[in-house]
């Protein structure tokens, strides 16, 4: 596809490899269902940090309000899911059958109209990949064209963050308020709380996992992959090579907000409830840190970034609740200051070292080593990046 | 003379910064093939007239034409589109990028987020990128990392990525400042041999650079006008020699 520019280098491959083998082969075959349900979790999480690298670490726009995409691709499902709940056989006993338990509850007595659409699951499914890009198209008209950027972009996102949150509370009767939309049954009349339809789930958001991490892969391997470097670098002298900058951003916020949104449905699906505490400002930085630790320049390292800090959180939180939230924090400050580049680069980094000292052993008895292919110097770049900005 | 013959036509051109005029009613024309210094104390306003030309400042009144387009009102996207490149002072590159992708990121095609993303390197951008390398001296650097050039050749790298847009007015800003004498030579005859078919704005300090280069000379002073005209003719100007020179 590319001449000179390899779609895949055999690097690439290895590590798409290695990921898909652990998450198809060696979890589900250690695991039980319950604790592979909570990887799924986790997994829901990696797609908002697949987003955070595009737009954060290649991009520069950092966004503390990512869990607004999240929620709204999540509460799409959510909506669809409960409508199917609420057959007027299922919920004969309440005063208005066949509408959600919770409007109900809140002396509603007939569907809001922005429920109806959701009766539909191809509706649902274009809601869920194209409401949040749409938001996030305005936010970042409204804010890339005026050339709104950096730390003033982050605090605007996380007030978007901090509304939402709010309105959903506030809206109890239309949105199920502060408990969100429990107790989700069926998918086309396909129960999704047994055993069997949690495996079924799991190994589809792997595949979806995949196929985004591809357009990912795609997407950074095309021009506007490396565009979004030289903007994070230099704006100016991209607007003077003559782009028009304030798209690329929207493109990538946008992007990045699909995927979160995708994300969210997955969550849903999964873990059976969508609620505000997944929209607000802490499950937004929450998510910031996974692609952190996972390395802000690697798609892949924020698929890993989400399963540990995932997998941290559930097991210091069952042992020591008080104490989790200060150890994610010193986690995130060390790694930040020992390893800006995650843990991708620092896997890096180290397989680097034993490939420049095994090179070294073997150029003694050769005398001419083979110059390395132009493999390293990509990788090179994604590492140093990090440290300058 | 009619608007036409001018590649560039500035007329009563001012900016204010909170009532501070950098510029102040300024006018002056660049011809087609012309080469323009523009030179001036510290503060002069130099930079401002070139930032003003390509857009990254915004003019507070008067008038810009470039080829009779009107581009104070243009984004800057718009006036590199035109044909006016501009580089800046301090090597203005992207340093984690390599040379090859500093020149095929300048290369004038898939401007657009899907033209971009559709991009593929084919014949011509190597060929381009290549012919380019070799003029400013950096083709075995191709896949270099930017960051690790020297100051010259940074220097010529964003040279570079400007003539690869092959724009029909080039604007320096201090081309060889800070680079070392035999950088300094091979800069001279660079601009030189890429100047020959495009119209130029210098900004320039080095005199033995001016006049080795400049076909008109233009000295502002505080924001002004102050003297235009061959080299010799502004060196011989009292005005001129009494702002460079002190009372």
């Amino acid at each position: 596809m590319f001449a000179s520019n390899h779609f895949f280098k055999r690097r690439d491959l290895i590590n798409y490899g290695l990921l898909a083998i652990l998450l198809v082969v060696i979890l589900p075959l250690s695991m039980d269902i319950f604790r592979l349900n909570l990887v799924g979790k986790y997994l829901s999480y990696a797609f908002v940090a697949m987003g955070l690298v595009l737009c954060w670490g290649y991009g520069g726009i950092l966004s503390l309000g990512q869990g607004v995409f999240f929620g709204l691709g999540g509460y799409a499902m959510a909506m669809f899911l409960k409508l199917e709940a609420s057959s007027p056989e299922a919920t004969a006993i309440q005063s208005t059958p066949g509408i959600p338990d919770f409007m109900d509850w809140n002396q509603l007595t007939a569907l809001p109209w922005f429920w109806e659409p959701f009766h539909s699951l191809t509706f649902t499914i274009l809601a869920v990949l194209f409401v949040a890009p749409l938001f996030a198209y305005l936010i970042g008209v409204a804010m890339f064209k005026r050339r709104v950027g950096g730390v003033y972009f982050a605090i605007i996102t996380q007030a978007v963050a901090a509304i939402l949150t709010i309105l959903i509370i506030g809206q109890q009767g239309f949105t199920g308020g502060v408990n969100g939309i429990t107790d989700l049954r069926t998918l086309m009349g396909w129960d999704i709380r047994t055993d069997e339809a949690k495996y079924i789930l799991y190994f589809v958001c792997v595949a979806v996992l995949f196929a985004c991490l591809l357009l990912c892969h795609f997407v950074l391997k095309s021009k506007l992959g490396r565009l979004l470097v030289a903007i994070r670098d230099r704006e100016d002298r991209v607007r003077f090579s003559g782009y028009d900058v304030s798209n690329f951003k929207i493109f990538v916020f946008c992007f990045a907000a699909m995927l979160s949104a995708i994300g969210g449905a997955m969550f849903t699906l999964q873990v059976g409830f969508m609620s505000p505490t997944l929209v607000g400002i802490v499950p937004s930085i929450e998510m910031v840190i996974f692609c952190a630790l996972g390395g802000r320049l690697s798609i892949i390292g924020a698929v890993y970034g989400a399963l540990i800090v995932n997998a941290a959180k559930t097991t210091m939180s069952e042992a020591f609740p008080e104490l989790w939230l200060f150890a994610m924090g010193a986690l995130f400050i060390g790694v930040v200051l020992a390893f800006p580049n995650g843990l991708a680069g620092l896997v890096e980094s180290l397989r680097e070292r034993f490939l420049t000292s095994r090179k070294a052993a073997a150029a003694a008895p050769a005398k001419q080593p083979e110059p390395e292919p132009d493999d390293a110097d990509e990788l090179d770049t994604n590492t140093r990046a990090v440290s300058q900005s | 003379m009619s608007q036409q013959d001018f590649v560039l036509a500035v007329e009563g051109l001012t900016v204010s910064f909170d009532g501070f005029k950098a510029v102040n009613d300024l006018s002056f024309y660049v011809d087609e093939g012309e080469i323009r210094v523009i030179i001036g104390p510290n503060g002069a306003g130099k930079t401002t007239v070139l930032d003003l030309i390509c857009g990254r400042t915004k003019t507070t009144e008067g008038s810009i034409k470039f080829r009779n387009k009107e581009l104070t009102k243009m984004k800057e996207h718009q006036i590199v589109h035109a044909g006016v490149g501009r580089k800046f002072q301090n090597p203005s590159i992207y340093e984690d990028l390599t040379v090859f992708e500093n020149l095929e990121l300048s290369f004038p095609r898939g401007h657009g987020v899907f033209g971009a993303l559709a991009f593929r390197r084919d014949a011509e951008v190597m060929a381009k990128v290549q012919e380019i390398a070799e003029i400013i001296f950096l083709d075995d650097q191709l896949d270099q990392r930017a960051d690790l050039l020297s100051h010259g050749q940074k220097q010529w790298l964003e040279i570079g990525m400007l003539l690869i847009q092959d724009p029909a007015l080039l604007m320096l800003d201090e081309p060889v400042a800070g680079m070392s004498v035999a950088e300094r030579k091979k800069t001279a005859e660079l601009l030189n041999r890429i100047t020959q078919d495009r119209s130029v704005l210098v900004i320039e300090h080095d005199m033995q650079f001016v006049e080795d280069i400049a076909h008109r000379v233009t000295v502002l002073h505080q924001g002004k006008m102050l003297s235009e005209g061959t080299l010799e003719h502004v060196k011989n100007d009292p005005k001129v020699v009494e702002v460079y020179l002190g009372h």
